[in-house]
């Protein structure tokens, strides 16, 4: 059988005694792109720290390929990257500084080429010389996606990519992780409150609620499920515990 | 081809011929990523540096206004007392010497600042990059700016005031050791309080350094403190040094023995500053603070 990209094992955090994320389990496989969902307070963001390291479990383990990542997460780390709005880069620096610092943070070969390849790709060629700090939400996003594929990830974790943008950047946005995804064969984990986003990009959700895994499958069969038209309806029927499920969960 | 028996004897040497190349290859390999993670760091350190003129010249600055006034407080205490004129120089060396404590650790401490000033902290924690590569990093950060404050100033000090601080020769080598070291282990020991408590703790990168100030006695004798208050000196590595100084500068003896208690002390220090970062580290690993290290 093939190692899972990442594999969640009754994970728990417990924050003053509070359960922050209350013992979850979950495996995803090399090549998916799969959505986590859940209201404020859901526990995805701790979740999300947890696979990266950032955060360690009151109980349980996170494996990221094959690498325990409270033990040996610098075996993994090489191979992943992360996106969040609520991260930044150097301010002071420009594009091109923190593309070149970063890459050769990842210890990438022939850097200056990728920087090239992402330069066209995120279309950052008039940016690469301003201050990070000084670039509108949209122009930050692009670089900041181009800084998190900089080491071509085999995992990618994005904690809502596309959070006060505006539709048109956020869809191009999309189409590039899209692509990112169909070319390397990335395992790609976005946490999102955005139910169209998650139902364009995701072949799998995992809804969590209150610290626990809710609900879990693709979105067609979660529609189906709940007897839903859309996902954001299924998000609401799970957030006010209106469960409407029309079939046992499995 | 060889004969079974004999490929049988020779093939585990080759073997493990292979297998320690591979694995020298490898941890090779593992250095030459080090350095290039060590250098990105500084790099980025350098392009902060370098983009902006006020931190330049804030490096300078406070060193020179300091090294001018106890030049002159020199100058003037030198004409009237005879012991202090005998004594030349020794304001204007602790001043300088003290500098190399209080900036290095300072140094060292923005350099990490800096990271949580631009909300990157997080970015670099889910890097390869190592808590050691960063603090080499810093340390090599804080020489930077030691030498980009501290030269120009000692040029100043012997240009206005006659006082050549490269004449202590080997002496100050071992007193620059030995304060750099202090200066790293408490901005190693600071860097994790800041992880541990955001930029709430902030002030503590400014300050920490001058509760050494009068335990070190940095412009007087140890002896000149109640002898309940020596013991607590002792305990300081600085304390050796500016004794080692004053040694120096009025007796015209180097007391190795100083240094070499200083270093002993500054080790135990050093220890205890990454001991205590680590687990400053575990403390924000899991209370979940390395994601919000604002205020």
């Amino acid at each position: 059988m093939t190692q899972p990209a990442i594999a969640a094992e009754r994970l728990v955090k417990v924050y003053q005694g509070r359960p922050a994320v209350d013992g979850i389990s979950f495996t995803l496989p090399a090549d998916s792109l799969t959505g986590l969902l859940g209201g404020n307070g859901a526990g995805k963001t701790t979740t999300i720290a947890m696979i990266m390291g950032l955060l360690a479990p009151t109980s349980g383990a996170v494996r990221v390929l094959g690498a325990d990542m409270q033990r040996e997460r610098f075996s993994a780390l090489k191979h992943m990257n992360f996106v969040s709005p609520y991260i930044d880069l150097p301010m002071r620096l420009t594009v091109r500084q923190n593309l070149m610092v970063f890459g050769r943070l990842y210890c990438v070969d022939d850097l200056a080429d990728r920087i090239g390849v992402l330069v066209r790709e995120f279309d950052i060629h008039d940016l690469l010389d301003r201050p990070t700090g000084r670039l509108s939400s949209g122009q930050k996003t692009r670089v900041s996606l181009a800084k998190a594929l900089i080491n071509q990830p085999k995992v990618l974790l994005l904690d809502e990519p596309t959070a006060s943008l505006d539709p048109d950047i956020a869809d191009w946005v999309r189409a590039r992780l899209e692509r990112y995804r169909s070319e390397s064969g990335a395992t790609i984990l976005l946490a999102s409150h955005n139910m169209n986003e998650v139902e364009r990009l995701c072949e799998r959700v995992i809804i969590m609620k209150k610290g626990q895994i809710e609900d879990d499958g693709t979105p067609a069969r979660l529609l189906q499920r709940y007897g839903r038209l859309t996902l954001e309806q299924v998000f609401l029927d799970v957030a006010r515990g209106n469960s409407g499920i029309r079939e046992p969960v499995l | 081809m060889l004969p079974a028996a004999i490929r049988a004897y020779v093939n585990p040497f080759f073997d493990r011929e292979t297998a320690m190349r591979d694995s020298m290859q490898t941890a090779l390999s593992d250095f030459t990523d080090s350095l290039r993670r060590i250098a990105a760091m500084v790099g980025r350190y350098s392009y902060v540096m370098r983009g902006s003129w006020p931190r330049l010249a804030e490096l300078v600055y406070w060193p020179a206004v300091n090294m001018l006034m106890w030049g002159f407080v020199q100058t003037y205490i030198g004409q009237k007392a005879g012991y202090f004129a005998q004594a030349g120089g020794t304001f204007i060396g602790a001043m300088l010497l003290w500098d190399i404590l209080f900036r290095g650790q300072l140094g060292f401490s923005i350099s990490f600042l800096e990271e949580t000033w631009s909300r990157n902290l997080a970015n670099l924690l889910i890097s390869p990059l190592r808590p050691v590569e960063l603090a080499i990093a810093m340390m090599i950060m804080s020489l930077i700016r030691l030498a980009i404050g501290i030269v120009p100033v000692s040029i100043v000090a012997n240009v206005f005031f006659g006082f050549n601080v490269y004449g202590m020769g080997i002496a100050l080598a071992a007193f620059f050791m030995n304060l750099i070291l202090t200066g790293w282990a408490v901005g190693i020991l600071v860097s994790g309080a800041i992880l541990r408590n955001g930029l709430g703790a902030e002030s503590l990168a400014w300050t920490v350094m001058t509760l050494f100030m009068p335990l070190a006695c940095v412009f007087y004798p140890v002896a000149v403190l109640p002898s309940w208050l020596q013991t607590a000196a002792w305990m300081l590595p600085p304390t050796y040094v500016f004794e080692g100084m004053r040694a120096l500068l009025i007796d015209h003896q180097f007391r190795a023995d100083l240094m070499i208690e200083a270093f002993a002390l500054n080790l135990v220090l050093f220890i205890a500053g990454a001991k205590g970062f680590a687990k400053l580290m575990d403390a924000a690993r899991r209370n979940g603070t390395l994601l919000q290290t604002g205020e």
